[in-house]
């Protein structure tokens, strides 16, 4: 019962770290920069969530709110911060690092306003169904309602990220505009909108990895919570599993942390809880470096 | 003569410099003089960032938890061993030195975000450590307590002032290590690894040590500014050592010009003052707490994005790139005349 416990509690919260593998990589592959921002956005697509939330009542209408929230938000970003980006620092020795510091001070930035709009004190959303585990020949499983309902999302929207992208023309610009941007470019593609489309898509995911995250802790969030540093590390660890570059190594690197994670937690010690995943991590990048859907290029960017 | 010069450890004026330190220390109120204190902590940490990532061309977010490192290192020997204070300081430098190396060599094969990612974890996990072991005191930290300065000073000596006097003397001295680290092969290794990984491998170099190397010395300076900081707070605990900590220091690294070890002290002095900006911004918009109190966040930030897109390398380097794209178009409109 208790190995079966560890494994979907490990799915449930490796489900989530999916939804923020796929927002980075969606980032990385319209933009090729890892934006450091994403844990902040997430936040700040939470606190539209909640605003919604607290107006409409309900949870299930508050979820789309905050995804578009999160989607507009993230293509502003694309359209403001990082064309600037690309038209002012892509010379001299800090063009390598200056994607990375400019998504970091964004991440300050965002921290800060919501800070100053909703002040640092906690606050809550309810989770929509009930999170007391299911009950099976007398005996309660951790996992709820709740969190089946969190997979099943989670799933239906893998689902549609897969139609998008191998079904539709735009998944096709989308595709075509990460692997070969001149050549897309050359035959016809809008590139500069397709890669705003990409960091939309992103903001969206990653509203939903905010949302459930919080509804499946205590409920509890606020600028300086934790969680949402941990969600930062977590998604970013889980798109390095799956090699940065694929929709597919994104889901199963988060699987694979959230249950590896769960698994350390419950039968080495609970005290791991933050070190683990930088230990994951850098086990990671010695044995398979190029992530579980390996790419041929090494880790360099 | 012209090339002697240039080749000099430049040792007298670091020595002026010290003594200029030594009569300023006199001259203002307490409040400055710890604020020189915490200043030259911070010339210290930046300038490890700006050799890691100015000259190795490694971004670390990590420097923050190895501070912490060497913080930590220097309180528990003063607690569990009383030893004198100077032990304290060279073992933190060794302690994060030793850390440093570790990373640098899983560093070494990652590039750019992926280190900047690897680095992040670190950040966010060593220091919830603390709480793991009962000799490093848990979330309430431990007690660094350097001991009041010697007698000999006289009576009028306070503590701010010993503090400074520390600090910056270990300022000096370390930034007159790393500026001539820089400007030895060392430095040089570094900078042609930077540039052209393959090409500076053609050349002979073996990148892969040089740059472990760049990490170990950048963390051992880092854990001296962390000992030192501990000092001036006075105790050493996980909350003294945020993920806003590397990132204030990659802001300052980046606002001193991210190449510009002589540029340090802007970013430090910046990274000082906004506390003090922000509070008489607030005070003036008479806004509320809560602006009040994100406000340092939010300018630290801002400033952070605002440099990176408008003078992302810095005053010195831009005008320097301007000057020889002013040349270089210049030439450029002579051949078109041609």
């Amino acid at each position: 019962m208790q190995l079966l416990n560890t494994i979907l509690i490990g799915i449930t919260a490796g489900s989530i770290y999916a939804l923020m593998a796929i927002a980075f990589v969606l980032v990385w592959r319209s933009t090729r920069v890892v934006n450091f921002a994403q844990a902040g956005m997430a936040l700040l697509s939470t606190y539209f969530g909640y605003e919604a939330v607290s107006r409409i009542g309900s949870f299930w209408v508050a979820l789309p709110v905050a995804m578009i929230g999160g989607a507009l938000f993230a293509a502003l970003v694309e359209l403001i911060l990082m064309r600037l980006l690309v038209k002012h620092a892509s010379s001299g020795p800090i063009a390598g690092v200056a994607p990375i510091i400019a998504t970091l001070g964004l991440l300050g930035v965002i921290r800060s306003v919501i800070s100053m709009i909703w002040g640092g004190q906690d606050l809550r959303i309810v989770a929509p169904i009930s999170n007391n585990g299911f009950t099976i020949n007398g005996s309660t499983l951790v996992f709820s309602p709740l969190k089946l309902v969190v997979l099943v999302v989670v799933a239906v929207l893998l689902i549609l990220l897969t139609i998008l992208f191998q079904k539709t023309n735009l998944g096709l610009a989308l595709r075509a505009s990460a692997h070969a941007p001149e050549i897309a470019r050359l035959s016809g593609v809008k590139v500069d909108s397709v890669r705003t489309l990409g960091w939309a898509l992103a903001g969206a995911a990653g509203a939903v990895a905010g949302l459930f995250q919080t509804v499946n802790g205590n409920g509890n969030f606020s600028p300086d919570s934790i969680e949402f540093s941990l969600l930062l590390v977590s998604g970013f660890i889980a798109a390095v599993i799956g090699g940065l570059d694929s929709l597919l190594g994104a889901v199963l690197g988060g699987l694979f942390l959230g249950i590896t994670i769960s698994f350390v937690l419950m039968y080495v010690s609970s005290g791991l809880f933050f070190i683990a995943p930088f230990i994951i991590l850098l086990i990671v990048l010695f044995i398979r470096p190029q992530g579980i859907i390996g790419v041929k290029a090494g880790r360099r960017a | 003569m012209h090339k002697a010069k240039k080749e000099s450890t430049h040792l007298p004026i670091f020595i002026l410099g010290g003594i200029v330190l030594y009569f300023l220390s006199g001259l203002v109120d307490e409040l400055r003089v710890y604020q020189g204190a915490t200043i030259a902590v911070y010339v210290i940490a930046i300038s490890s960032i700006i050799l890691l990532t100015g000259y190795s061309g490694q971004v670390s977010l990590g420097h923050g938890a190895l501070m912490a490192v060497g913080a930590y290192a220097a309180a528990v020997l003063r607690i569990e061993f009383n030893l004198p204070i100077i032990v304290c300081f060279v073992v933190a430098v060794l302690a994060a030195a030793f850390g440093g190396a570790l990373l640098g060599a899983a560093a070494a094969r990652l590039s750019g975000p992926y280190l900047a990612g690897t680095t992040l974890a670190l950040a966010i996990g060593l220091p919830s450590l603390a709480n793991q072991f009962e000799v490093l005191g848990g979330e309430q930290g431990l007690l660094f307590d350097v001991g009041f300065p010697p007698l000999s000073l006289g009576e009028e000596f306070t503590q701010y002032k010993w503090f400074f006097w520390i600090a910056a003397l270990a300022a000096l001295i370390s930034m007159w290590v790393v500026r001539n680290l820089l400007n030895s092969a060392y430095g040089r290794a570094w900078r042609a690894g930077r540039g052209n990984e393959v090409a500076a491998q053609l050349a002979g170099i073996n990148t892969a040590r040089s740059k472990v190397l760049a990490f170990t010395i950048s963390a051992g300076i880092a854990g001296l500014a962390g000992a030192l900081l501990a000092m001036t707070i006075g105790t050493v605990s996980p909350s003294a050592f945020p993920l806003a900590l590397s990132f204030s220091l990659l802001t300052g690294a980046v606002l001193s010009g991210i190449t510009t070890l002589g540029g340090v002290i802007i970013g430090a002095v910046v990274l000082v003052a906004i506390p003090e900006i922000a509070d008489v911004v607030a005070h003036r918009l008479g806004s509320s707490e809560s602006v009040t109190t994100n406000l340092p966040g939010l300018i630290v930030s801002g400033l952070l994005i605002l440099t990176v897109l408008f003078v992302p390398n810095g005053p010195v380097e831009q005008h320097r790139a301007r000057k020889a794209k002013h040349a270089a178009r210049h030439a450029s409109s002579k051949q078109e005349k041609h």
